[in-house]
């Protein structure tokens, strides 16, 4: 009775699966009409108004030493991103321009069309983000896999748990039923902050919505420092899932696709008995 | 991994990448694709009608909060002759025409406009590209100037016909032009500008007269105002088929994709 067998559980919900691969398609095609639309202006600013002559991030096309360069701004710093930020694409077919045509909807420069892309994207994101939540709260998906378990939050359990990550060890066996207090946090942070701060930073660039409700754009500073909070929210989706496709990939690529497709997921239990 | 396996996912890789862009690429120049996507804009449109109390008033600022740097976009200087020669006369022989569905078409003189009931506002100008800047805009306010005409009872819209030229097309549909609905034309905040941070207009900012038509985007906020049509359809077509305003779709940058109802 000392062998290892493998048993499938069921680990993700219909709901759970048909909205993940929905957002999959809406986060995707967002960040590539986002970037069409921030390439009409590639500088961003802090508070209502933009300071053209100060930027606290600009990606432009400067001649130095009589050669066209990429020159990307951040703060402080002064970085060469030719070829990809700025003065963008092959030697021979640069073009002026913040993110390259690759990472835009469409590629070419047309913003009027990224915005019909990018609003109609919302309305799916949206959409399906409240089916999400609605459902979550209700049938207790939030509760039961989200919220970490007291057990879970004891110091010495987190540091055990970072520990481990950073081995790239990964929980297995009866442990493996349910999220890791790491998994569960940064789930929580991008479902609970990221996200809804994307909408309502997003909203905000409306000066009709503006109107509305005036005091929503003062947490931001202004409608420059809401545009710039949209653009780094958008920089930790992106962030967050080049880690989740890089932990999908390291833990088991195939178990954790078909757990996302077909909702089974395998475990290794001791002794068969489970 | 070896070089040939890495090189394989490599290119494999590229080409799931390059298909999608290409199918990103093909359905935005689908007219199904683009169909589905104007009826989104729609109910977003009616989406923020809903939620939004239409005579809710823009922010208005402080005097610190001026912008120094006030961009002007679009059309900086008229290339007409006639408001060349206008300009050069420094305006004393423009009138602003106000016709189309009026009780009783008129003519006013620049004069005549700043006798009329003013507003000065500090508001914040929105560009579609995504910078905003902070300007006093002093003017006639529109809806009281539209009385002195008298609506006809199928007045819906409001046309504002503008002196420059954005594009070179044969049908004329490169002329600037916008539109707005009657509830923004009688909102307290639209104004017809003739002074800009207590100076008179600039010719760059749309000397003699600008709309503001604020909590709507800066493609909105016509320059260089010539005449004011009253119409009751934005996609009104003449005997030959041809549509009589620019393109159908309300205004310049609305017949070129966007949002004829900016106040996104």
């Amino acid at each position: 009775m000392a062998g290892k067998t493998k048993v499938l559980i069921r680990r993700h919900t219909l709901v759970t699966r048909i909205t993940h691969w929905l957002n999959v398609l809406a986060v995707s095609l967002l960040l590539m009409s986002g970037l069409q639309i921030f390439n009409a202006h590639p500088a961003l600013y802090w508070g209502a108004k933009s300071t053209f002559a100060d930027p606290w991030l600009s990606m432009t096309k400067q001649e130095i030493g009589g050669e066209p360069r990429g020159i990307t701004q951040v703060g402080g710093l002064t970085l060469d991103t030719t070829g990809t930020l700025g003065w963008t694409g092959r030697e021979g077919m640069r073009e002026a321009r913040g993110f390259p045509a690759w990472a835009t909807l469409p590629s070419w420069r047309d913003l009027g069309s990224g915005r019909m892309w990018h609003f109609f994207l919302a309305w799916l994101f949206v959409l399906n983000g409240l089916v999400y939540w609605l459902w979550g709260l209700l049938g207790g998906h939030i509760r039961k896999d989200m919220l970490p378990t007291r057990k879970q939050l004891r110091l010495g359990h987190v540091l055990h748990e970072i520990g481990t990550h950073a081995r790239l060890k990964f929980p297995k066996g009866d442990e493996a039923r349910s999220y890791n207090v790491i998994q569960k946090a940064t789930y929580l942070a991008v479902i609970a902050l990221v996200l809804p701060l994307m909408v309502v930073t997003g909203l905000c660039m409306s000066p009709g919505f503006n109107a509305t409700v005036p005091w929503l754009i003062d947490l931001f500073g202004g409608r420059q420092g809401a545009r710039s909070v949209h653009f780094i929210c958008a920089g930790l989706v992106v962030a967050f899932v080049l880690v989740h496709l890089a932990l999908v990939l390291v833990s088991g690529v195939w178990n954790n696709m078909r757990s996302m497709i077909t909702g089974k997921y395998a475990i290794e239990t001791e002794g068969g008995a489970a | 991994m070896s070089a040939n396996r890495r090189h394989w996912l490599r290119a494999a890789g590229a080409s799931v990448a390059g298909l999608w862009l290409a199918a990103c690429d093909r359905l935005t120049q689908d007219p199904t694709v683009v169909g589905v996507l104007r009826r989104a804009e729609r109910l977003t449109y009616r989406a923020q009608r809903a939620v939004t109390d239409r005579k809710a008033l823009a922010r208005e600022f402080a005097v610190a909060d001026i912008s120094r740097d006030f961009r002007a976009n679009g059309s900086t200087r008229p290339d007409s002759e006639a408001y060349q020669a206008m300009l050069a006369d420094n305006f004393a022989g423009y009138r602003l025409v106000v016709d189309g569905l009026v009780e009783q078409p008129r003519q006013f003189s620049l004069g005549e406009i700043r006798a009329m009931p003013a507003r000065s506002q500090i508001t914040r100008h929105d560009c579609v590209e995504g910078w905003s800047s902070i300007g006093k805009w002093k003017g006639a306010r529109l809806g009281p100037l539209l009385d002195l005409a008298g609506l006809k009872p199928t007045a819906r819209y409001v046309v504002f016909h503008c002196a420059d030229t954005l594009e070179q097309t044969l049908d004329g549909t490169g002329q600037y032009y916008e539109s707005i609905d009657l509830i923004d034309a009688y909102h307290p905040q639209t104004i017809l500008a003739y002074e800009m941070n207590d100076a008179t207009l600039p010719v760059k900012h749309g000397a003699p007269l600008r709309l503001r038509v604020e909590r709507q985007l800066g493609y909105k906020q016509a320059k260089y105002v010539m005449r004011i049509e009253v119409v009751d359809r934005l996609d009104a077509v003449d005997e030959f088929g041809q549509t009589r305003l620019g393109r159908g779709r309300g205004g310049y940058w609305p017949d070129r994709g966007y949002e004829w109802y900016a106040g996104i």
